[in-house]
């Protein structure tokens, strides 16, 4: 729906122009270019290192019916969507409390909360190395209670526990951001009438505050599902996710139209969360209209 | 206000606070380890040993990893730059205008947003790589192009967002006023609409600013063999193993995003402050 205030194009072409022609160009020629090449090179095949021929062949796509690539998109779906729901677990009492804080503490508690997001990704990622190794700090401490050493690192475990390390902040603020624009009144109502604190939150905060809720869990799950650094240096060999394997098409098998079938397969899933979200946002609306 | 009361003061409760301390411990114990750890004298880092400056004195030394922490600066300075000025004019252009395609030219502006990394990696990869070749013999910090045409890319976009909820709160009106005192289309942007702009701008540069030094997986496929981020750096060294050097030249990284977060909102607060010092 056009907005009241929104001005005709037509009839200030000059300001128009101006404004939009350059980050209209950037935006085609340094992003939507880019990717209809590798679109392009999905339908294709190698035909020796240095040429693609693209000769509209779905073979590519074919071959993720495969059950090792069908395998690592249900491992990378899974262990995106228990990321989400740790995440959630652990960050919802987080944004609860910074909702409920003073305006004084709620700035140092959202800064506690983004420091560790604004710090390098690969710093953190390398922390949790030092920190989980054999020899490392967790199991030091597990030592002195008379347990472990146990494999922390290269597994499974690690993989999840760095997503869940990595991707909280970006939970909790949009959390934060849901809760707070709650009409606070209903809750103390819902507590006058006798709700404990408990009920109140499930029957009242999460219902209420369910849109927000949802893209908060999206906008964790898109960057779960496409990691890269995490598995590549928290996991083993088996706790390789889907861009784990299209950096190897790319850069080690040389496969490039395989790794942009990939590519595009895992752009699709994204495309298809961010619309299952939308669907479901939509219809609450709706029911409340 | 009555504290202590309040039924829904949530921080004053003790498992809520117990649970505080836990995430907050969650978050920062591996990287207080990290810090603790660089000033540690010994090779194999698990055993604290004593305090020793050596790993910094090793990281000043190591001019590969100066000159790849000097081409992650560059990036992210010029990057930052450029989308600020990118984001704020498309944010302009789609608040202001009505235009044919707008709904269809959002979603595509929104999709270096959500397009998972790895997609725009490769896509990079191929486009600097068959279609776009980036000449790798340009003196620095030419020699950076590729790498910053593709932070730009993904940067400009979340300014956009952010100037674009700011200017949602703009008064046209004044804009119209400006005009009808003679102010010009361009000093009735720069001298209404820009300072309106200017917390949004703020906090877009930071982000943009940290988006960029963050980057890890799109530069790893746009670099050439020459041109090398600080982040593709320790890449290759953890890859390596874990040394103290890492965690000294890690350290420094942590402290620069400190010290830039520190900067970034004490700006932000004093311009707030100004704001409503003057309404």
């Amino acid at each position: 729906m056009p907005e009241a205030h929104e001005q005709n194009w037509k009839r200030a072409k000059g300001p128009f122009a101006a404004v939009f022609t350059a980050p209209a160009l950037w935006l085609l020629f340094f992003f939507l270019v880019p990717l209809a090449i590798i679109w392009a090179y999905s339908f294709g095949h190698t035909v020796d290192l240095t040429e693609i021929s693209i000769d509209g062949t779905f073979s590519n796509y074919a071959r993720i019916a495969d059950p090792v690539y069908i395998q690592v998109f249900v491992k990378s779906l899974w262990y995106a969507a228990l990321t989400t729901f740790l995440c959630l677990v652990v960050g919802f009492p987080v944004a609860l409390a910074i909702t409920f804080a003073s305006d004084r503490q709620k700035v140092w508690l959202l800064l506690l909360i983004m420091l560790p997001f604004w710090t390098n990704l690969l710093v953190r990622t390398y922390a949790l190395m030092a920190v989980l190794r054999t020899e490392g700090f967790v199991n030091d401490m597990l030592g002195w209670v008379g347990l472990g050493p146990w494999p922390l690192l290269h597994n499974n475990f690690a993989v999840v526990f760095g997503l869940v390390y990595v991707n909280l902040p970006f939970l909790v603020l949009p959390l934060y951001s849901a809760l707070d624009r709650l009409d606070k009144s209903l809750l103390e109502a819902s507590l006058d009438l006798g709700a404990g604190h408990i009920r109140t939150i499930f029957e009242v905060v999460v219902p209420l505050a369910l849109p927000g809720i949802l893209s908060g869990l999206l906008i964790t799950f898109i960057p779960a599902l496409g990691s890269y650094l995490t598995p590549d240096l928290l996991g083993g060999p088996d706790s390789q996710m889907i861009a784990n394997v299209i950096e190897r098409q790319f850069k080690r098998a040389n496969d490039w139209p395989f790794g942009s079938a990939l590519s595009f397969i895992l752009m699709y899933l994204t495309f298809f969360a961010i619309a299952a979200q939308g669907i479901v946002a939509k219809r609450r609306k709706g029911l409340e209209q | 206000m009555s504290r202590k009361a309040a039924p829904l003061d949530y921080l004053s409760r003790w498992p809520l606070r117990l649970w505080l301390v836990l995430v907050a411990i969650f978050l920062y114990a591996p990287l207080f380890t990290l810090i603790a750890f660089s000033f540690n004298d010994s090779r194999r880092n698990i055993v604290w040993q004593g305090l020793t400056l050596d790993w910094y004195g090793a990281v000043f030394n190591d001019t590969d990893l100066l000159t790849a922490f000097g081409n992650s600066l560059t990036i992210a300075a010029i990057s930052t730059v450029v989308s600020l000025i990118l984001g704020a004019m498309v944010a302009v252009a789609c608040w202001r205008f009505r235009f044919p395609l707008k709904p269809a030219f959002e979603g595509a502006l929104a999709l270096p947003i959500v397009v998972p990394e790895i997609c725009m990696g490769v896509a990079m990869l191929v486009f600097f790589s068959r279609v776009m070749p980036w000449p790798d013999d340009l003196p620095w910090p030419f020699s950076l192009g590729a790498i910053i045409i593709a932070h730009i890319s993904f940067s400009f976009p979340f300014v956009a967002v952010i100037v674009r909820a700011r200017l949602a709160s703009f008064n046209r009106e004044l804009e119209e006023a400006a005009k009808d005192l003679g102010a010009s289309e361009w000093r009735a942007f720069m001298d209404v609409l820009v300072p309106h702009m200017k917390p949004a701008l703020i906090a877009g540069a930071l982000l943009a600013f940290t988006l960029s030094l963050d980057d890890f997986v799109i530069t790893f496929f746009t670099a050439g063999p020459d041109t090398v981020t600080f982040p593709v750096k320790v890449y290759s060294m953890v890859r390596f193993s874990v040394t103290p050097e890492v965690n000294a030249a890690s350290t420094l990284l942590i402290v620069v995003t400190v010290l830039l977060t520190a900067i970034g909102l004490k700006m932000q607060g004093k311009d707030v402050g100004k704001m409503e010092g003057g309404q």
